[in-house]
Formats: C-alpha cells, sequence, structure tokens
C-alpha cells in the first residue's frame, strides 16, 4: 500500500504554512499519498483576496473585514513589525528562488497533493465554497480528515 | 560519467530539486541515468533518502567546489 502523509494546517502563518508547503510536495514527489487539511486560521491561506459573498451578520461582515484572507497576506509568526519583518523576508526568499505560497498551492495541485478545507470553519468565519480558490478539491470535516489519517504513517498538526 | 538527462536545479533549496528530480525521471526511461546540478549542501543525504524510498539507485556524487552533481539510475 501506498505511504500516506496527512497535514492539518491550523495556522496562518506564513512561516508555517511554508514548512507545511514544503513537507507536503517533498512528501508527494518520493512517491507518497498527501492529503492537506486546512482548518480555522489555516483557512485563511485558501481563501481569495477579495470577498465574494457577503454575510448578513454585521459583526461577521465585520470579523471577515480585519480577518483578511489569501495566500499573499500571511504573516510571519515572529518579527512581523507591522508588516516591515515580512515584506523582508518575503524578497529574502524571492532572492533565493523559493517559492511563495501561492506558487507553493498550485505546485502541490500539479503533484496531486489532496486540498481540503474544514467546513466548520468556514461556518464559522461566514465563508462560502465561492470565497476560497479554486485548488481546493472538498470540503469536509473531522472524519473525512480521520478516516485519512487512519491509515497514514505520518500526521502533522502546524 | 555517461548520463541520458541533466537537471539544472543551480540555486535551488530544498525540497525544490528532489521535486524537479522526480518530475525530470519520469519523463525518463528505466535504466536511463539523470544528472542533477545542484548547489544545495543537502541533496547528498535528500537524495539518498529520496532514492531509498522510491527505488531509484543513487549512483554516484561528484563535488566541484559549491556544485554538487548527483547521479540517479531511474528504476
Amino acid at each position: 500500500m501506498k505511504d500516506k502523509l496527512t497535514l492539518i494546517i491550523f495556522s496562518d502563518n506564513l512561516d508555517r504554512a511554508l514548512a507545511a508547503f514544503n513537507l507536503a510536495t517533498g512528501a508527494a514527489s518520493m512517491g507518497i499519498d498527501v492529503s492537506m487539511f486546512f482548518t480555522f486560521w489555516g483557512l485563511n491561506i485558501l481563501r481569495k483576496k477579495k470577498e465574494i459573498s457577503k454575510s448578513k451578520n454585521f459583526i461577521k461582515r465585520i470579523f471577515k473585514k480585519i480577518n483578511r484572507g489569501g495566500a499573499d497576506r500571511l504573516k510571519l509568526s515572529k518579527f512581523h513589525m507591522f508588516g516591515i519583518g515580512t515584506f523582508l523576508m518575503k524578497n529574502f526568499m524571492k532572492e533565493l528562488n523559493i517559492p511563495s505560497i501561492k506558487e507553493m498551492i498550485s505546485l502541490a495541485k500539479n503533484l496531486g497533493i489532496n486540498i481540503i478545507a474544514c467546513n466548520t470553519t468556514m461556518e464559522i468565519m461566514g465563508l462560502k465554497k465561492e470565497d476560497l480558490i479554486s485548488e481546493v478539491d472538498e470540503i469536509a470535516g473531522v472524519a473525512t480528515y480521520l478516516s485519512k489519517a487512519k491509515d497514514s504513517r505520518i500526521n502533522l498538526f502546524i | 560519467m555517461k548520463t541520458d538527462k541533466s537537471l539544472d536545479c543551480y540555486g535551488l533549496f530544498c525540497p525544490m530539486p528532489i521535486i524537479k528530480a522526480a518530475e525530470k525521471l519520469k519523463e525518463m526511461a528505466s535504466g536511463e541515468i539523470l544528472e542533477i546540478i545542484s548547489t544545495d549542501e543537502g541533496i547528498e543525504r535528500d537524495m539518498l533518502a529520496w532514492c531509498e524510498m522510491t527505488g531509484n539507485e543513487f549512483i554516484n556524487i561528484e563535488r566541484e567546489n559549491d556544485i554538487i552533481k548527483v547521479y540517479v539510475r531511474k528504476k
């Protein structure tokens, strides 16, 4: 049976997302079957930059304005420094030809990595399917994740 | 060393060299040899591990200054 790797992406920090995608794409290149389950803040990585759906609830609308999504908007967990640190880090990475998270997502897609969005998080954050990027394969819950994780030899929470 | 294909991974960091190598080997026929040109210090251990997992054969590694050349035979 093929080896499996399942990752839970809970955080939307740039550094953590990078680690997650490095592991995922590296594993896929070794013939490992990879699933990435994006939940809570991690779901922000899969959001389109622009909001499509409108929430009826006022507070939710405000929340979506503050908690903005999109792979380009991720911040470093350390040294964000009102954006200066993250900006510099992104530039360092570019100079070293390290793919951006956006590029990592399409790379992951090309390698056949399964990208799953958590439906409960979508409810909480007032997000609809159209608010997520087209690379998302499925919208599912904890049972889907666990059924995959059960058969995985490598399981990580990032 | 006689090689069938060469892959330029100059200036690329983990995991890009192994991803590109995997892609390249997919296009190649069984028994053919791929040369990977890299500057990533981790490539030696990584390609060894990669080969062990995928069943391809790690043939040799050569170093010239900061250039590392890895040779892999497709299974």
